[in-house]
């Protein structure tokens, strides 16, 4: 017969042998490397989410990767590197909560936020506690001195405008442009320096005051003053992922018949899905992994982002590259780590090998001639056209 | 000028059938449903899969919008809402279970399916192009679908019983359920029907300007926009609201496009000098 306490004795015996195993199969990792945590501070909900889900995903999928290869080696330690995301809604508030939450868990190095306003606000907040961070955001006054501890993460539009419109001047005939753009901070912006940009190449610009809510469905009212005007080329100034397909679907729809193009970059899923063929010609900005240029170790990186989250993102070319290079910076130098000033000094003379390019491109912080000083990732600006489905290289170009 | 006029009433046709499903159960319940653009995102995204991924008939996927969005509606209702009006002394609650029932929908749509916009293949191909109108031939067809849709749901309104009983909850409660109306049978109807409209439009439209995860709360303001012109709980009122919103964006962006974005601040500027006049809209209280 078996008695009650014996029936206890054996639960306990096997809770214990259960937690055992645990505890071994967990100990050995954790005790083995130190954790470094990143933080991310961006969009991940509502009409923009894809902007900042593309970053987190970037950093959770490389995070997982240099776990799954033991750890990254900084100094004498080995690190896992633990990805801490905070979503400001697009809220400039809730971005200086984020930052403030960031401080609070004691992290030095921060992705995002992903717009202006954002970025801007989080400044006093990443400068007093030691915060490095890397924004999606274009104001020049986040990286001219004596700002110091912000660095853009990607082309910005003042420095790609001028490469696209000179090449579509000399090699399309362009003459006249119009903008279009969200009536937000950012594409406002953008919409004005990129006017400045096309006035400064003697082009005409025929339009650059329409605008519309970031939330709109249908864009025929918006387009159907534009497209009367006849411009060789349209500009979507800033254009979210979202918006992207439906505008071109509509000036199409409407009878325009010039080039489309953005500064911004797109995902070429989303592009087939809402403008099917009329996206056809359509000219952005990509980042590094067309297929022409992209590594294999930028094809795994593709395969593990979609293994992890279903389906790749094309704005995770550009993503990809921040959690890089504060991996490898902080080999550079492992004493910031913990301290901001030196990571600032190893910016200047920073340079590694870029893994996610073909040949001897190097990962190296630029800037200097937008910003004055080093505060920009060096990502290769890849002027791509969409056709049928993908991304084609249209030309290569570099900041600085 | 014929293009803008038609524009408008394109605009005015989609916004009309969104709005109605919010009017619908404000009328029955008193209830502001923040969870409306919610509800319209998820009947999108139903009809993306069962048409754009499963390679459906859009018909199908229309109902499987509808169907779904019925359910989710009845089981806010039946769990939800029922539950915190007969509890709660103050109107307030509901304000607030309709907000988190809307955040709710946001985190799960995200997780379900993704941060992208998503379209589907166009269900009508070509564009009509005269000299006096361009209009893709998948709008034309969307408008003509809202149409026969708006006045399906004013036939039913009007001459079915369940209609005759939704019209009696919305004039007087008491009244109606002392003349035999089933009152929590009904409202669950009028409810899941609001949630239903909201995922037919959804799912409707997605053919036209595709759907993603992040545009439930502006579809609501929207909405709550053209009720409040029309007259908070009046079918007819969201109708003509609907019209009237979609006509004044069509105009205001052709005829002021030169001025940034004044578009939409005449539009609420003009909104909030009119319901100063006439706060409770167009067509005042809820039917009769």
């Amino acid at each position: 017969m078996v008695s009650k306490r014996s029936v206890l004795r054996a639960a306990a015996l096997g809770a214990v042998s259960v937690l055992a195993v645990m505890v071994a199969g967990v100990l050995p990792a954790s005790a083995a490397n130190k954790e470094l945590k990143i933080g991310f501070v961006g969009v991940t909900s509502g009409p923009a989410a894809a902007w900042g889900t593309s970053n987190v995903r970037s950093m959770q999928t490389l995070a997982a990767w240099f776990n799954e290869k033991g750890g990254v080696k900084i100094g004498e330690d080995t690190y896992d590197i633990k990805i801490v995301t905070f979503d400001d809604q697009k809220d400039p508030k809730r971005a200086v909560a984020g930052m403030e939450k960031m401080a609070q868990e004691g992290i030095h190095y921060v992705v995002g936020p992903n717009v202006d306003d954002g970025a801007a606000a989080v400044r006093p907040v990443a400068e007093s506690k030691g915060i490095i961070y890397f924004p999606y955001a274009f104001p020049k006054e986040l990286y001219v001195k004596p700002a110091s501890n912000a660095v853009l993460g990607m082309v910005a539009n003042y420095q790609s405008a001028p490469a696209i419109y000179k090449y579509l001047k000399e090699t399309k005939g362009v003459k006249t442009v119009a903008f279009v753009a969200a009536n937000e901070s950012d594409p406002l912006s953008q919409r004005d320096g990129g006017v400045v940009a096309a006035k400064s190449l003697g082009l005409q610009v025929v339009a650059d005051t329409d605008t519309y809510q970031n939330d709109t469905r249908d864009f025929t009212p918006v387009l159907t003053p534009i497209v009367k005007l006849k411009p060789d080329l349209l500009v979507l100034s800033g254009v979210a992922p979202a918006n992207a397909p439906l505008l071109i679907r509509a000036a199409r729809e409407l009878g325009y018949q010039g080039l489309i193009s953005a500064e911004t970059s797109q995902d070429a899923k989303v592009l087939e899905e809402g403008a099917g063929d009329l996206a056809n010609g359509f000219i952005s900005v990509g980042g590094a992994s067309t297929p022409e240029i992209r590594s294999k170790a930028m094809e795994e990186f593709m395969a593990r982002y979609t293994k992890m989250f279903g389906e790749y993102n094309d704005e995770s070319n550009t993503k990809v590259y921040a959690l890089e290079y504060i991996v490898d910076t902080l080999k550079a130098d492992p004493k910031a780590i913990s301290d901001v000033e030196e990571f600032k000094k190893a910016i200047d003379t920073f340079t590694a090998p870029n893994p996610y390019l073909k040949g001897e491109s190097k990962l190296h912080y630029v800037g200097t001639t937008s910003f004055g000083q080093k505060r920009q990732l060096s990502v290769p600006m890849v002027v791509t056209e969409y056709r049928d489905g993908k991304f084609v290289t249209l030309f290569v170009a570099d900041v600085d | 000028m014929t293009q803008v006029i038609v524009n408008g009433l394109y605009l005015g046709a989609q916004y009309a059938l969104i709005a109605l499903g919010l009017t619908l159960i404000f009328a029955l319940m008193n209830v502001l449903n923040f969870a409306h653009g919610q509800m319209y995102v998820l009947g999108g995204f139903v009809t993306y899969t069962v048409y754009g991924q499963l390679k459906l008939p859009f018909g199908v996927a229309l109902l499987a919008s509808g169907v779904t969005l019925a359910v989710v509606g009845a089981v806010f209702e039946r769990f939800l809402f029922r539950t915190v009006i007969r509890r709660s002394l103050r109107e307030e609650s509901t304000m607030l279970l309709a907000a988190a029932t809307a955040t709710l929908l946001d985190a799960v749509i995200l997780l379900l399916f993704g941060e992208k916009q998503r379209g589907v293949p166009k269900i009508v191909n070509g564009v009509l192009n005269t000299d006096w109108l361009i209009m893709p031939y998948d709008k034309i067809f969307v408008g003509v679908l809202a149409i026969l849709g708006i006045a399906a749901f004013m036939a039913f309104m009007q001459f079915s019983k369940p209609g005759r009983a939704m019209r009696a909850l919305a004039q007087d409660r008491v009244a109606a359920q002392l003349m035999g109306v089933e009152v929590d049978r009904y409202t669950m109807i009028g409810f899941a029907m609001g949630a239903m409209l909201a995922g037919v439009v959804g799912g409707l439209l997605v053919a036209a300007t595709g759907v993603n995860s992040g545009i439930g709360g502006p579809i609501s303001i929207k909405a709550f926009t053209m009720v409040m012109i029309g007259g908070a709980g009046v079918v007819g009122g969201a109708i003509v609201g609907g019209f009237i919103l979609g006509m004044m964006e069509s105009v205001g962006l052709s005829v002021l496009h030169a001025y940034g974005d004044a578009t939409y601040l005449v539009i609420f500027v003009a909104l909030m000098i009119f319901l100063s006049i006439r706060p409770n809209g167009l067509m005042g209280k809820p039917w009769g």
